[in-house]
Protein backbone atom coordinates (compact mmCIF):
# COMPACT_ATOMS: atom_id res chain seq x y z
CA UNK A 1 0.00 0.00 0.00
CA UNK A 2 1.17 3.48 -0.83
CA UNK A 3 1.30 5.14 2.58
CA UNK A 4 2.19 8.56 1.19
CA UNK A 5 -1.18 8.77 -0.59
CA UNK A 6 -3.76 11.22 0.75
CA UNK A 7 -6.47 8.77 -0.29
CA UNK A 8 -6.01 5.14 -1.31
CA UNK A 9 -9.07 3.19 -2.43
CA UNK A 10 -8.64 -0.49 -3.30
CA UNK A 11 -11.38 -2.62 -4.78
CA UNK A 12 -14.10 -0.66 -3.03
CA UNK A 13 -17.74 -1.50 -3.70
CA UNK A 14 -21.00 -0.29 -2.27
CA UNK A 15 -24.32 -2.11 -2.35
CA UNK A 16 -27.41 -0.45 -0.90
CA UNK A 17 -30.18 -2.60 0.67
CA UNK A 18 -28.02 -5.69 0.31
CA UNK A 19 -30.09 -8.85 -0.02
CA UNK A 20 -33.39 -6.95 -0.34
CA UNK A 21 -35.58 -6.75 -3.45
CA UNK A 22 -34.53 -3.15 -4.05
CA UNK A 23 -30.80 -3.94 -3.84
CA UNK A 24 -28.70 -1.41 -5.78
CA UNK A 25 -25.09 -1.85 -6.75
CA UNK A 26 -23.95 1.75 -6.39
CA UNK A 27 -20.21 1.25 -6.81
CA UNK A 28 -18.11 -1.61 -8.14
CA UNK A 29 -14.37 -2.27 -8.23
CA UNK A 30 -13.20 1.23 -7.38
CA UNK A 31 -9.40 1.74 -7.34
CA UNK A 32 -8.16 5.29 -6.87
CA UNK A 33 -5.03 6.85 -5.45
CA UNK A 34 -4.91 10.55 -4.67
CA UNK A 35 -1.62 12.23 -3.81
CA UNK A 36 -1.40 14.91 -1.11
CA UNK A 37 -2.21 18.36 -2.48
CA UNK A 38 -4.06 17.05 -5.55
CA UNK A 39 -7.34 18.53 -6.76
CA UNK A 40 -9.50 15.63 -7.98
CA UNK A 41 -12.89 16.02 -9.64
CA UNK A 42 -15.41 13.20 -9.83
CA UNK A 43 -17.66 13.66 -12.85
CA UNK A 44 -20.33 11.52 -14.48
CA UNK A 45 -24.03 11.26 -15.22
CA UNK A 46 -26.60 11.04 -12.41
CA UNK A 47 -26.55 7.71 -10.63
CA UNK A 48 -22.86 7.02 -11.38
CA UNK A 49 -22.13 6.93 -7.65
CA UNK A 50 -19.85 9.97 -7.44
CA UNK A 51 -21.54 11.29 -4.29
CA UNK A 52 -21.49 7.78 -2.84
CA UNK A 53 -17.75 7.54 -3.54
CA UNK A 54 -17.23 10.90 -1.81
CA UNK A 55 -19.14 9.58 1.22
CA UNK A 56 -17.04 6.41 1.31
CA UNK A 57 -13.90 8.54 1.42
CA UNK A 58 -15.44 10.69 4.18
CA UNK A 59 -16.68 7.66 6.17
CA UNK A 60 -20.24 8.91 6.02
CA UNK A 61 -20.98 5.55 4.36
CA UNK A 62 -19.22 2.24 4.89
CA UNK A 63 -18.01 0.30 1.85
CA UNK A 64 -19.60 -3.13 1.32
CA UNK A 65 -16.18 -4.42 0.34
CA UNK A 66 -12.64 -3.27 -0.36
CA UNK A 67 -10.71 -0.68 1.60
CA UNK A 68 -10.60 3.09 1.88
CA UNK A 69 -7.45 4.54 3.43
CA UNK A 70 -7.07 8.25 4.15
CA UNK A 71 -3.83 9.86 5.36
CA UNK A 72 -2.42 6.36 5.94
CA UNK A 73 -5.27 5.11 8.15
CA UNK A 74 -8.73 3.59 7.67
CA UNK A 75 -11.37 6.17 6.68
CA UNK A 76 -13.23 5.64 9.97
CA UNK A 77 -10.14 6.50 12.01
CA UNK A 78 -9.49 9.48 9.73
CA UNK A 79 -12.98 10.81 10.51
CA UNK A 80 -12.44 10.38 14.25
CA UNK A 81 -9.15 12.27 13.80
CA UNK A 82 -11.04 15.11 12.05
CA UNK A 83 -9.19 14.82 8.75
CA UNK A 84 -12.25 15.86 6.69
CA UNK A 85 -13.74 19.20 5.79
CA UNK A 86 -17.12 18.78 4.08
CA UNK A 87 -18.99 21.16 1.78
CA UNK A 88 -22.38 20.21 0.30
CA UNK A 89 -24.48 21.58 -2.55
CA UNK A 90 -26.57 23.48 -0.01
CA UNK A 91 -24.44 25.64 2.27
CA UNK A 92 -26.00 23.79 5.25
CA UNK A 93 -25.43 26.66 7.63
CA UNK A 94 -27.09 26.40 11.03
CA UNK A 95 -29.62 29.23 10.83
CA UNK A 96 -29.55 29.90 14.58
CA UNK A 97 -25.83 30.65 14.45
CA UNK A 98 -24.21 33.82 13.17
CA UNK A 99 -21.67 33.55 10.35
CA UNK A 100 -18.75 33.58 12.81
CA UNK A 101 -20.46 30.99 15.06
CA UNK A 102 -21.06 28.72 12.08
CA UNK A 103 -17.37 28.82 11.21
CA UNK A 104 -16.53 28.08 14.84
CA UNK A 105 -18.86 25.07 15.14
CA UNK A 106 -16.34 22.34 14.19
CA UNK A 107 -13.79 23.93 16.53
CA UNK A 108 -16.38 23.87 19.34
CA UNK A 109 -17.02 20.19 18.70
CA UNK A 110 -13.27 19.60 18.80
CA UNK A 111 -13.04 21.33 22.18
CA UNK A 112 -10.81 24.25 21.14
CA UNK A 113 -10.91 27.23 23.50
CA UNK A 114 -12.85 30.41 22.75
CA UNK A 115 -9.89 32.62 21.93
CA UNK A 116 -8.53 30.14 19.42
CA UNK A 117 -11.98 29.63 17.88
CA UNK A 118 -12.51 33.33 17.39
CA UNK A 119 -9.03 33.87 15.99
CA UNK A 120 -9.45 30.98 13.52
CA UNK A 121 -12.92 32.16 12.47
CA UNK A 122 -11.62 35.69 11.83
CA UNK A 123 -8.75 34.28 9.82
CA UNK A 124 -11.03 32.02 7.72
CA UNK A 125 -13.62 34.75 7.11
CA UNK A 126 -10.80 37.00 5.96
CA UNK A 127 -9.68 34.25 3.57
CA UNK A 128 -13.15 34.09 1.95
CA UNK A 129 -13.65 37.87 2.13
CA UNK A 130 -16.58 37.93 4.56
CA UNK A 131 -15.03 39.65 7.58
CA UNK A 132 -17.65 42.39 7.67
CA UNK A 133 -20.49 39.83 7.67
CA UNK A 134 -19.29 37.85 10.69
CA UNK A 135 -22.21 38.93 12.91
CA UNK A 136 -24.86 38.37 10.23
CA UNK A 137 -27.23 35.43 10.26
CA UNK A 138 -27.17 33.02 7.28
CA UNK A 139 -30.51 34.23 5.84
CA UNK A 140 -29.03 37.70 5.42
CA UNK A 141 -26.43 36.40 2.92
CA UNK A 142 -26.69 35.56 -0.78
CA UNK A 143 -26.27 31.97 -1.96
CA UNK A 144 -22.66 32.55 -3.00
CA UNK A 145 -21.78 34.18 0.31
CA UNK A 146 -23.41 31.32 2.23
CA UNK A 147 -21.31 28.83 0.29
CA UNK A 148 -18.16 30.84 1.10
CA UNK A 149 -19.07 30.58 4.80
CA UNK A 150 -19.45 26.82 4.35
CA UNK A 151 -15.97 26.66 2.79
CA UNK A 152 -14.51 28.79 5.59
CA UNK A 153 -16.12 26.45 8.12
CA UNK A 154 -14.79 23.34 6.37
CA UNK A 155 -11.25 24.75 6.41
CA UNK A 156 -11.39 26.23 9.93
CA UNK A 157 -9.78 23.21 11.60
CA UNK A 158 -7.19 22.65 8.83
CA UNK A 159 -8.42 19.25 7.69
CA UNK A 160 -5.99 17.30 5.54
CA UNK A 161 -8.67 16.68 2.90
CA UNK A 162 -11.56 18.80 1.66
CA UNK A 163 -14.59 16.90 0.31
CA UNK A 164 -16.94 18.98 -1.82
CA UNK A 165 -20.24 17.59 -3.14
CA UNK A 166 -21.41 19.82 -6.03
CA UNK A 167 -20.73 22.88 -3.90
CA UNK A 168 -21.58 25.36 -6.65
CA UNK A 169 -24.47 23.43 -8.19
CA UNK A 170 -27.08 25.81 -6.79
CA UNK A 171 -25.32 29.01 -7.87
CA UNK A 172 -25.75 31.07 -11.02
CA UNK A 173 -23.06 30.84 -13.70
CA UNK A 174 -21.34 34.17 -12.89
CA UNK A 175 -21.12 33.47 -9.16
CA UNK A 176 -20.05 29.95 -9.95
CA UNK A 177 -17.02 31.04 -12.01
CA UNK A 178 -15.99 33.53 -9.34
CA UNK A 179 -16.28 30.85 -6.65
CA UNK A 180 -14.18 28.46 -8.73
CA UNK A 181 -11.40 31.03 -8.92
CA UNK A 182 -11.66 31.57 -5.16
CA UNK A 183 -11.47 27.86 -4.41
CA UNK A 184 -8.36 27.54 -6.58
CA UNK A 185 -6.85 30.48 -4.74
CA UNK A 186 -7.62 28.91 -1.35
CA UNK A 187 -6.32 25.55 -2.55
CA UNK A 188 -3.00 27.06 -3.64
CA UNK A 189 -2.69 28.92 -0.31
CA UNK A 190 -3.58 25.99 1.97
CA UNK A 191 -2.22 23.04 0.00
CA UNK A 192 -5.24 20.94 1.08
CA UNK A 193 -6.11 17.85 -0.93
CA UNK A 194 -9.53 18.39 -2.56
CA UNK A 195 -12.04 15.83 -3.84
CA UNK A 196 -14.74 17.66 -5.78
CA UNK A 197 -17.97 16.18 -7.16
CA UNK A 198 -19.46 18.03 -10.12
CA UNK A 199 -21.81 17.76 -13.11
CA UNK A 200 -19.99 20.44 -15.03
CA UNK A 201 -17.22 19.57 -17.48
CA UNK A 202 -15.69 23.11 -17.60
CA UNK A 203 -15.72 23.24 -13.81
CA UNK A 204 -13.94 19.89 -13.52
CA UNK A 205 -11.31 20.80 -16.13
CA UNK A 206 -10.72 24.31 -14.79
CA UNK A 207 -10.25 23.20 -11.17
CA UNK A 208 -8.63 19.79 -11.22
CA UNK A 209 -5.23 18.25 -11.47
CA UNK A 210 -7.04 15.05 -12.51
CA UNK A 211 -10.62 14.37 -13.60
CA UNK A 212 -12.14 11.01 -12.68
CA UNK A 213 -14.87 10.07 -15.17
CA UNK A 214 -17.50 7.67 -13.81
CA UNK A 215 -20.39 5.74 -15.34
CA UNK A 216 -23.56 4.27 -13.83
CA UNK A 217 -25.18 0.85 -13.29
CA UNK A 218 -23.07 -0.19 -11.52
CA UNK A 219 -21.08 2.94 -10.64
CA UNK A 220 -17.46 2.60 -11.72
CA UNK A 221 -14.44 4.59 -12.84
CA UNK A 222 -14.08 4.69 -16.64
CA UNK A 223 -11.12 6.98 -17.07
CA UNK A 224 -8.81 9.24 -15.13
CA UNK A 225 -7.75 12.24 -17.22
CA UNK A 226 -4.72 14.36 -16.33
CA UNK A 227 -5.57 18.02 -16.67
CA UNK A 228 -2.05 19.37 -16.93
CA UNK A 229 -3.03 22.96 -17.66
CA UNK A 230 -0.49 25.42 -16.24
CA UNK A 231 -0.91 26.68 -12.66
CA UNK A 232 -2.00 29.11 -11.37
CA UNK A 233 -5.14 29.15 -13.46
CA UNK A 234 -7.16 32.29 -14.08
CA UNK A 235 -9.76 33.69 -16.47
CA UNK A 236 -7.27 33.41 -19.36
CA UNK A 237 -7.05 29.67 -18.73
CA UNK A 238 -10.74 29.36 -19.64
CA UNK A 239 -10.07 30.86 -23.06
CA UNK A 240 -6.91 28.94 -23.88
CA UNK A 241 -6.74 26.30 -26.64
CA UNK A 242 -5.43 23.69 -24.20
CA UNK A 243 -8.51 24.25 -22.00
CA UNK A 244 -10.77 23.59 -25.00
CA UNK A 245 -8.76 20.53 -25.94
CA UNK A 246 -9.20 19.16 -22.39
CA UNK A 247 -12.92 19.96 -22.39
CA UNK A 248 -13.27 18.01 -25.62
CA UNK A 249 -11.27 15.09 -24.25
CA UNK A 250 -13.42 14.82 -21.11
CA UNK A 251 -16.61 15.33 -23.10
CA UNK A 252 -15.76 12.53 -25.49
CA UNK A 253 -15.03 10.10 -22.68
CA UNK A 254 -18.33 11.07 -21.05
CA UNK A 255 -20.21 10.65 -24.32
CA UNK A 256 -18.76 7.15 -24.62
CA UNK A 257 -19.90 6.46 -21.07
CA UNK A 258 -23.45 7.57 -21.77
CA UNK A 259 -23.59 5.68 -25.06
CA UNK A 260 -23.05 2.35 -23.29
CA UNK B 1 -28.69 62.05 18.93
CA UNK B 2 -29.31 63.14 15.37
CA UNK B 3 -30.15 59.60 14.32
CA UNK B 4 -32.75 59.29 17.08
CA UNK B 5 -34.43 62.45 15.84
CA UNK B 6 -34.22 61.30 12.24
CA UNK B 7 -35.58 57.81 12.99
CA UNK B 8 -38.55 58.88 15.12
CA UNK B 9 -40.93 60.34 12.48
CA UNK B 10 -40.38 57.34 10.18
CA UNK B 11 -41.00 54.97 13.05
CA UNK B 12 -44.22 56.75 13.95
CA UNK B 13 -45.48 56.69 10.39
CA UNK B 14 -44.77 52.97 10.13
CA UNK B 15 -46.53 52.33 13.45
CA UNK B 16 -49.58 54.34 12.32
CA UNK B 17 -49.70 52.57 8.96
CA UNK B 18 -49.45 49.17 10.62
CA UNK B 19 -51.90 49.61 13.49
CA UNK B 20 -54.37 52.21 12.19
CA UNK B 21 -56.53 49.79 10.10
CA UNK B 22 -56.94 47.35 13.01
CA UNK B 23 -57.75 50.18 15.43
CA UNK B 24 -60.36 51.62 13.07
CA UNK B 25 -61.99 48.26 12.53
CA UNK B 26 -62.07 47.63 16.29
CA UNK B 27 -63.65 51.01 17.06
CA UNK B 28 -66.05 50.67 14.11
CA UNK B 29 -67.12 47.22 15.32
CA UNK B 30 -67.80 48.48 18.84
CA UNK B 31 -69.77 51.43 17.45
CA UNK B 32 -71.78 49.16 15.15
CA UNK B 33 -72.55 46.82 18.06
CA UNK B 34 -73.74 49.76 20.19
CA UNK B 35 -75.93 51.11 17.38
CA UNK B 36 -77.42 47.71 16.52
CA UNK B 37 -78.48 47.14 20.12
CA UNK B 38 -80.15 50.58 20.17
CA UNK B 39 -81.71 50.45 16.69
CA UNK B 40 -83.10 46.93 16.96
CA UNK B 41 -83.93 47.38 20.66
CA UNK B 42 -82.13 44.15 21.62
CA UNK B 43 -82.84 43.10 25.21
CA UNK B 44 -79.94 43.51 27.64
CA UNK B 45 -80.02 39.84 28.70
CA UNK B 46 -79.49 38.79 25.08
CA UNK B 47 -76.75 41.24 24.15
CA UNK B 48 -75.78 44.17 26.34
CA UNK B 49 -74.43 47.38 24.80
CA UNK B 50 -70.63 47.75 24.85
CA UNK B 51 -71.02 50.94 26.89
CA UNK B 52 -73.04 49.00 29.49
CA UNK B 53 -70.36 46.24 29.58
CA UNK B 54 -67.68 48.91 30.04
CA UNK B 55 -69.48 50.60 32.93
CA UNK B 56 -70.17 47.20 34.53
CA UNK B 57 -66.47 46.35 34.13
CA UNK B 58 -65.58 49.52 36.04
CA UNK B 59 -68.19 48.78 38.77
CA UNK B 60 -67.15 45.14 39.13
CA UNK B 61 -63.39 45.85 38.69
CA UNK B 62 -62.46 44.73 42.21
CA UNK B 63 -64.25 41.42 41.67
CA UNK B 64 -63.54 40.44 38.05
CA UNK B 65 -59.84 41.38 37.97
CA UNK B 66 -58.87 39.34 41.07
CA UNK B 67 -61.06 36.51 39.69
CA UNK B 68 -59.18 36.76 36.40
CA UNK B 69 -55.86 36.62 38.23
CA UNK B 70 -57.03 33.57 40.22
CA UNK B 71 -57.90 31.74 37.01
CA UNK B 72 -54.76 32.88 35.19
CA UNK B 73 -52.65 31.39 37.98
CA UNK B 74 -54.32 28.04 37.28
CA UNK B 75 -53.80 28.51 33.53
CA UNK B 76 -50.13 29.54 33.86
CA UNK B 77 -49.37 26.90 36.50
CA UNK B 78 -50.88 24.13 34.38
CA UNK B 79 -49.18 25.55 31.28
CA UNK B 80 -45.79 25.45 33.01
CA UNK B 81 -46.26 21.86 34.21
CA UNK B 82 -47.52 20.67 30.81
CA UNK B 83 -44.85 22.49 28.81
CA UNK B 84 -41.93 21.35 30.98
CA UNK B 85 -43.18 17.75 30.99
CA UNK B 86 -43.73 17.86 27.21
CA UNK B 87 -40.20 19.11 26.56
CA UNK B 88 -38.61 16.60 28.95
CA UNK B 89 -40.48 13.62 27.49
CA UNK B 90 -39.59 14.79 23.97
CA UNK B 91 -35.90 15.00 24.93
CA UNK B 92 -36.16 11.47 26.31
CA UNK B 93 -37.52 10.22 22.99
CA UNK B 94 -34.55 11.81 21.20
CA UNK B 95 -32.22 9.78 23.41
CA UNK B 96 -34.20 6.50 23.36
CA UNK B 97 -36.07 6.10 20.09
CA UNK B 98 -38.00 3.14 21.51
CA UNK B 99 -39.78 5.63 23.81
CA UNK B 100 -40.81 7.63 20.76
CA UNK B 101 -42.09 4.60 18.83
CA UNK B 102 -44.03 3.42 21.88
CA UNK B 103 -45.43 6.80 22.88
CA UNK B 104 -46.20 8.79 19.75
CA UNK B 105 -49.29 6.89 18.52
CA UNK B 106 -50.91 7.30 21.94
CA UNK B 107 -49.82 10.93 22.23
CA UNK B 108 -51.44 11.73 18.89
CA UNK B 109 -54.60 9.82 19.86
CA UNK B 110 -54.90 11.52 23.26
CA UNK B 111 -54.20 14.89 21.69
CA UNK B 112 -57.26 14.38 19.48
CA UNK B 113 -59.62 13.60 22.38
CA UNK B 114 -61.57 16.32 24.26
CA UNK B 115 -59.56 16.32 27.48
CA UNK B 116 -61.82 18.98 28.98
CA UNK B 117 -64.34 16.15 29.48
CA UNK B 118 -62.08 14.96 32.31
CA UNK B 119 -62.80 18.12 34.34
CA UNK B 120 -65.49 16.58 36.62
CA UNK B 121 -63.22 13.62 37.27
CA UNK B 122 -60.29 15.87 38.21
CA UNK B 123 -62.63 17.80 40.55
CA UNK B 124 -63.36 14.48 42.18
CA UNK B 125 -59.66 13.47 42.39
CA UNK B 126 -58.20 16.71 43.74
CA UNK B 127 -61.26 18.29 45.42
CA UNK B 128 -63.48 20.85 43.77
CA UNK B 129 -61.78 24.00 45.17
CA UNK B 130 -58.22 22.70 44.83
CA UNK B 131 -56.50 24.64 41.98
CA UNK B 132 -54.65 21.41 41.09
CA UNK B 133 -57.94 20.05 39.70
CA UNK B 134 -57.91 22.80 37.02
CA UNK B 135 -54.15 22.86 36.62
CA UNK B 136 -54.04 19.15 35.86
CA UNK B 137 -56.56 19.62 33.02
CA UNK B 138 -54.55 22.57 31.66
CA UNK B 139 -51.31 20.61 32.01
CA UNK B 140 -52.65 17.62 30.06
CA UNK B 141 -54.07 19.85 27.32
CA UNK B 142 -50.76 21.76 26.93
CA UNK B 143 -48.55 18.69 27.30
CA UNK B 144 -49.55 16.85 24.14
CA UNK B 145 -49.07 19.53 21.46
CA UNK B 146 -45.82 20.61 23.12
CA UNK B 147 -44.47 17.07 23.22
CA UNK B 148 -45.59 16.16 19.70
CA UNK B 149 -44.17 19.35 18.18
CA UNK B 150 -40.94 19.10 20.12
CA UNK B 151 -40.41 15.52 18.95
CA UNK B 152 -40.99 16.65 15.35
CA UNK B 153 -38.53 19.49 15.76
CA UNK B 154 -35.89 17.18 17.22
CA UNK B 155 -36.38 14.64 14.42
CA UNK B 156 -36.99 16.74 11.32
CA UNK B 157 -33.41 17.91 10.85
CA UNK B 158 -31.90 18.50 7.41
CA UNK B 159 -29.88 15.31 6.63
CA UNK B 160 -26.81 17.27 5.54
CA UNK B 161 -26.78 19.07 8.89
CA UNK B 162 -26.52 15.62 10.48
CA UNK B 163 -23.83 14.48 8.03
CA UNK B 164 -21.82 17.58 8.78
CA UNK B 165 -21.84 16.87 12.52
CA UNK B 166 -20.95 13.26 11.73
CA UNK B 167 -17.95 14.45 9.72
CA UNK B 168 -16.76 16.36 12.80
CA UNK B 169 -17.05 13.10 14.79
CA UNK B 170 -19.40 14.84 17.24
CA UNK B 171 -20.85 13.04 20.26
CA UNK B 172 -24.62 12.29 20.42
CA UNK B 173 -24.87 14.87 23.20
CA UNK B 174 -23.35 17.63 21.04
CA UNK B 175 -25.62 16.65 18.17
CA UNK B 176 -28.62 16.95 20.49
CA UNK B 177 -27.78 20.31 22.03
CA UNK B 178 -26.03 22.01 19.11
CA UNK B 179 -28.35 20.86 16.30
CA UNK B 180 -31.53 19.03 17.32
CA UNK B 181 -32.63 21.30 20.16
CA UNK B 182 -32.08 24.62 18.31
CA UNK B 183 -33.79 23.05 15.29
CA UNK B 184 -36.78 22.21 17.51
CA UNK B 185 -37.21 25.72 18.96
CA UNK B 186 -39.54 27.06 16.22
CA UNK B 187 -41.69 23.91 16.58
CA UNK B 188 -41.72 24.31 20.36
CA UNK B 189 -42.76 27.95 20.26
CA UNK B 190 -45.61 27.40 17.84
CA UNK B 191 -46.91 24.73 20.25
CA UNK B 192 -46.43 27.04 23.25
CA UNK B 193 -48.35 29.84 21.54
CA UNK B 194 -51.26 27.50 20.82
CA UNK B 195 -50.86 26.31 24.43
CA UNK B 196 -51.41 29.79 25.90
CA UNK B 197 -54.86 30.03 24.31
CA UNK B 198 -55.71 26.44 25.15
CA UNK B 199 -54.68 26.88 28.76
CA UNK B 200 -56.99 29.87 29.36
CA UNK B 201 -59.89 28.06 27.69
CA UNK B 202 -59.19 24.90 29.68
CA UNK B 203 -58.97 26.74 33.01
CA UNK B 204 -62.24 28.65 32.52
CA UNK B 205 -64.24 25.78 31.05
CA UNK B 206 -63.12 23.36 33.75
CA UNK B 207 -64.29 25.91 36.32
CA UNK B 208 -67.77 25.71 34.77
CA UNK B 209 -67.90 22.21 36.28
CA UNK B 210 -67.48 23.69 39.74
CA UNK B 211 -64.68 25.32 41.66
CA UNK B 212 -63.63 28.08 44.01
CA UNK B 213 -65.91 31.15 44.32
CA UNK B 214 -62.87 33.31 43.56
CA UNK B 215 -62.55 31.84 40.05
CA UNK B 216 -63.48 33.67 36.85
CA UNK B 217 -65.28 30.68 35.31
CA UNK B 218 -67.46 30.34 38.40
CA UNK B 219 -68.20 34.07 38.29
CA UNK B 220 -69.22 33.89 34.61
CA UNK B 221 -71.47 30.85 35.05
CA UNK B 222 -73.14 32.25 38.20
CA UNK B 223 -73.78 35.71 36.72
CA UNK B 224 -75.16 34.13 33.54
CA UNK B 225 -77.46 31.92 35.64
CA UNK B 226 -78.80 35.08 37.31
CA UNK B 227 -79.32 36.80 33.93
CA UNK B 228 -76.58 39.33 34.82
CA UNK B 229 -75.19 39.28 31.32
CA UNK B 230 -73.32 42.57 31.46
CA UNK B 231 -71.35 41.14 34.42
CA UNK B 232 -70.69 37.91 32.49
CA UNK B 233 -69.48 39.91 29.49
CA UNK B 234 -67.24 42.05 31.67
CA UNK B 235 -65.65 38.84 33.00
CA UNK B 236 -65.27 37.48 29.46
CA UNK B 237 -63.47 40.72 28.63
CA UNK B 238 -61.00 39.98 31.44
CA UNK B 239 -60.57 36.42 30.17
CA UNK B 240 -59.81 37.45 26.60
CA UNK B 241 -57.48 40.23 27.71
CA UNK B 242 -55.56 37.77 29.95
CA UNK B 243 -55.33 35.29 27.09
CA UNK B 244 -53.95 37.94 24.73
CA UNK B 245 -51.37 39.12 27.27
CA UNK B 246 -50.27 35.52 27.89
CA UNK B 247 -49.90 34.93 24.14
CA UNK B 248 -47.92 38.15 23.67
CA UNK B 249 -45.65 37.26 26.59
CA UNK B 250 -44.72 33.95 24.97
CA UNK B 251 -44.25 35.71 21.61
CA UNK B 252 -41.85 38.12 23.33
CA UNK B 253 -39.87 35.23 24.81
CA UNK B 254 -39.79 33.65 21.34
CA UNK B 255 -38.27 36.79 19.83
CA UNK B 256 -35.63 36.95 22.54
CA UNK B 257 -34.74 33.26 22.22
CA UNK B 258 -34.79 33.06 18.41
CA UNK B 259 -33.69 36.42 16.98
CA UNK B 260 -32.59 34.49 13.88
CA UNK B 261 -35.96 32.99 12.99
CA UNK B 262 -37.94 33.80 9.84
CA UNK B 263 -41.01 34.94 11.83
CA UNK B 264 -38.93 37.88 13.06
CA UNK B 265 -37.24 38.71 9.75
CA UNK B 266 -40.16 40.71 8.37
CA UNK B 267 -40.22 42.87 11.47
CA UNK B 268 -36.46 43.43 11.26
CA UNK B 269 -36.78 44.28 7.58
CA UNK B 270 -39.26 47.13 7.95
Amino acid sequence: MNTSAAVAIEGALKIFNEGAANQVEALQGIDLHIDPGEFISLIGPSGCGKSTLLRLIGDLLEPSGGSVTVAGKPAHQARLDREYGMVFQQATLYEWRSVAKNVQLPLEVMGRNKAEREARADQMLDLVGLTEFKSHYPWQLSGGMQQRVAIARALSFEPSILLMDEPFGALDEMTRERMQAEVLDIWSKTGTTVVFVTHSIPEAVFLSTRVVVMSPRPGRIDAVIDTDLPQPRDEDTRESDRFYAKLTEVREVLRGVQGK
Amino acid sequence: MTTAVAVRPGFLRIAVRRYLPATLIFLGGILLWELMVIVFDIQGFLLPKPSRIASTFVDEFTVVVPAGWFTMKEAMGGFAIGAVAGVLIALTTARWTVVKDGLMPFAIAVNATPIIALAPIMNNWFGIVNPMAKMSIVAIIVFFPVMINMVRGLTEVDPSQLELMQSYASTPRELLFKVRVPNALPFLFSALKVGTTLSVIAAIVSEYFGGSREALGIYISQQAALFHFAEAWAAILVASFSGIVFYLAITLVERIVMPWHSSIRNVAGT
